[in-house]
């Protein structure tokens, strides 16, 4: 798979204070990577220093093979910032069209009714920015962000003003754009929703990637719990591996068998213990 | 340039969709009709009074009625350009506005001329039809025009430009609520250096035609309003002329090819220093 972002020993500095410590960090074409970490911890510098909103102070960015913040690294991406705000004089398709311009896509009308009717917001094209709830606001960013077809989209806590439906429409948007080849990168601090659309998964704390992986290489075995006519029987040390062998000395042993457990950490575990560890 | 032109557009529609043209053009308006007011009954009196061989009292109330008019024009000309740029960088990039534009390949320095030349583009407007109009009304009223009808509004337009050219240079580094204030307090530091030069002048005080002939290298703007004054009646001799030049409309030094040239290299610095700053600023 062609490698879409590519980070280097990615470092940023805000005077004295280390905001990225040297980030590695590769993702590929239709990968969707979660980017998880504490408040402060440096996933909206890096996702910023990837749309070329600030610049690095050592290390190396590159898109589709291009310097961060360089022309054509810009116009293979699509971005949506945590705290944004859109001209709110603007009609839904008017900000649509406003960044067709800017993009330089052709799409014209047939793109921005496809793209508003992705995010669900069709019936709501000749509404003003001013009169959309939050929530419809982040979903019309994530449109924009779509402008132009970008190869790579940043987005930084995309679904944090939504309602379930909402983030249901983003997930199945997400999933979409991974069969479509997007790469996604995805900053979030909700870990179930990550969990849920994620390929991988990489947690930053204090600028530095401490753990990253699938999330199914990242939750950690934490026992084999049996149900048995004597109630609830636990093995902590065991694995998805040892069931056969612990059930079938249950029942030599007399014991009635009514279901077994393969207990294992969720992403929450493993994210708390990274930044617990850390 | 394609990119520029599509962020021109869009302060364009800005402009007109948060009625910014629509309250400029009334508030414009009004002040034409004021002016037409005090221009007629000013000339009336004028008309009345005796011939006097020595003072023309029709140069006199014309020149004075219009310097003001230009003086009015160069402080709305500056507040427009202010209010236009003022918050263009850092204000938008506080507000989350700017963040989506830039990431966009059309590039920074495109986003900083589109921005420049949309508030030019109205600000240019503004000065050019009030200039006309108040030319046209004293004009009309007293039968008298501006020995240069040109150079003074021309001067005007490129000294608004200027202002315009300051504020979008503080939105790269200070907040919206700062800049307006720096650039306005730079405003009003260069009318009062040009008032301290026209005192100078007459006085004939080396230091304060220092202090005045420096601020004009510093912010052209206000010795191009200065020289716009200057030609209004250049051709004003006699003790007509002297009085005129004395007065508090009265540009006492012509403005002359090598301020025009400054001006348009200032702009362009202005725009370098902007350019530069705007690249290195993290949004």
């Amino acid at each position: 798979m062609p490698t879409v972002l590519s980070c280097e020993s990615l470092e940023k500095r805000y005077g004295g204070t280390v905001a990225l410590g040297g980030v590695d960090l590769r993702v590929e074409r239709g990968e969707l990577l979660g980017l998880l970490g504490p408040n402060g911890a440096g996933k909206s510098t890096l996702t910023k220093i990837a749309c070329g909103l600030v610049r690095a102070t050592g290390g190396r960015a590159e898109v589709e093979g291009a310097p961060a913040g360089s022309a054509s690294a810009r116009a293979a991406i699509g971005y949506l910032a945590e705290l944004f705000r859109f001209p709110d004089w603007l009609t839904a398709d008017e900000l649509i069209a406003l960044h067709q311009d800017l993009a330089g896509s052709d799409g014209g009308v047939g793109e921005r009714g496809e793209l508003l009717e992705l995010v669900g917001l069709a019936e709501a094209r000749k509404v003003k920015v001013a009169a959309m709830s939050k929530g419809m606001q982040q979903r019309l960013g994530i449109a924009q962000a779509l402008v132009g077809s970008p190869r790579l989209l940043m987005l930084d806590e995309p679904t944090s003003a939504l309602d379930p439906v909402g983030r249901r429409v983003v997930r199945d948007l997400l999933r979409e754009l991974r069969r479509r080849d997007v790469a996604v990168v995805l900053s979030s601090h909700l870990l179930s929703e990550v969990e849920l659309v994620c390929d991988r998964v990489a947690i930053l704390v204090g600028g530095q990637i401490v753990a990253g992986g699938t999330p199914a290489e990242l939750a950690r075995p934490r026992g084999v719990e049996v149900e048995t006519g004597n109630g609830v029987r636990s093995f902590p040390q065991a694995t998805r591996e040892d069931v056969p062998r612990i059930v079938a000395e249950l029942v030599a042993g007399g014991e009635q068998v009514y279901g077994v457990t393969v207990l294992a950490s969720t992403l929450e575990d493993a994210y708390l213990e990274a930044v617990g560890a850390a | 340039m394609r990119g520029a032109l599509v962020v021109a557009r869009y302060a364009l529609r800005e402009a007109v969709r948060r009625r910014v043209i629509l309250v400029v053009l009334v508030l414009t308006a009004g002040f034409l009709a004021l002016y037409a007011l005090g221009a007629k009954l000013t000339f009336d009196e004028v008309n009345g009074l005796a011939a006097d061989d020595q003072l023309d009292d029709r140069v006199l109330a014309g020149s004075t009625l219009f310097g003001l008019a230009m003086f009015t024009m160069l402080f709305l000309g500056a507040v427009l350009a202010v209010f236009l740029t003022l918050g263009a960088v850092r204000g938008d990039a506080e507000r989350g506005l700017l963040q989506p534009m830039v990431v966009r390949p059309v590039g920074r320095t495109s986003l900083l001329l589109g921005r420049y030349a949309g508030a030019a583009l109205v600000c240019t407007l503004y000065v050019t039809a009030v200039y006309v109009g108040a030319m046209l009304i004293t004009g009309i009223t007293g039968d008298w025009w501006p020995d240069d009808p040109v150079g003074p509004g021309a001067g005007l337009v490129l000294g608004v430009l200027v202002i315009a050219a300051l504020s979008l240079l503080g939105s790269v580094f200070l907040s919206a609520t700062a800049n307006g204030i720096a650039v306005f307090m730079i405003f009003g530091a260069g009318l009062a250096a040009g008032l301290l030069g026209q005192i100078g002048d007459a006085l004939a005080v080396q230091t304060l035609q220092d202090v005045a002939e420096v601020s004009s290298w510093v912010l052209p703007f206000e010795a191009l309003y200065q020289g716009g004054l200057h030609s209004l009646t250049q051709d004003a001799g006699g003790v007509t002329g002297v009085i005129v030049q004395l007065g508090p409309f009265g540009g006492a030094q012509d403005a002359g090819p090598g301020l025009w040239l400054w001006a348009l290299v200032y702009l362009g610095l202005v725009g370098a220093a902007a350019r530069a700053g705007f690249a290195r600023r993290d949004l």
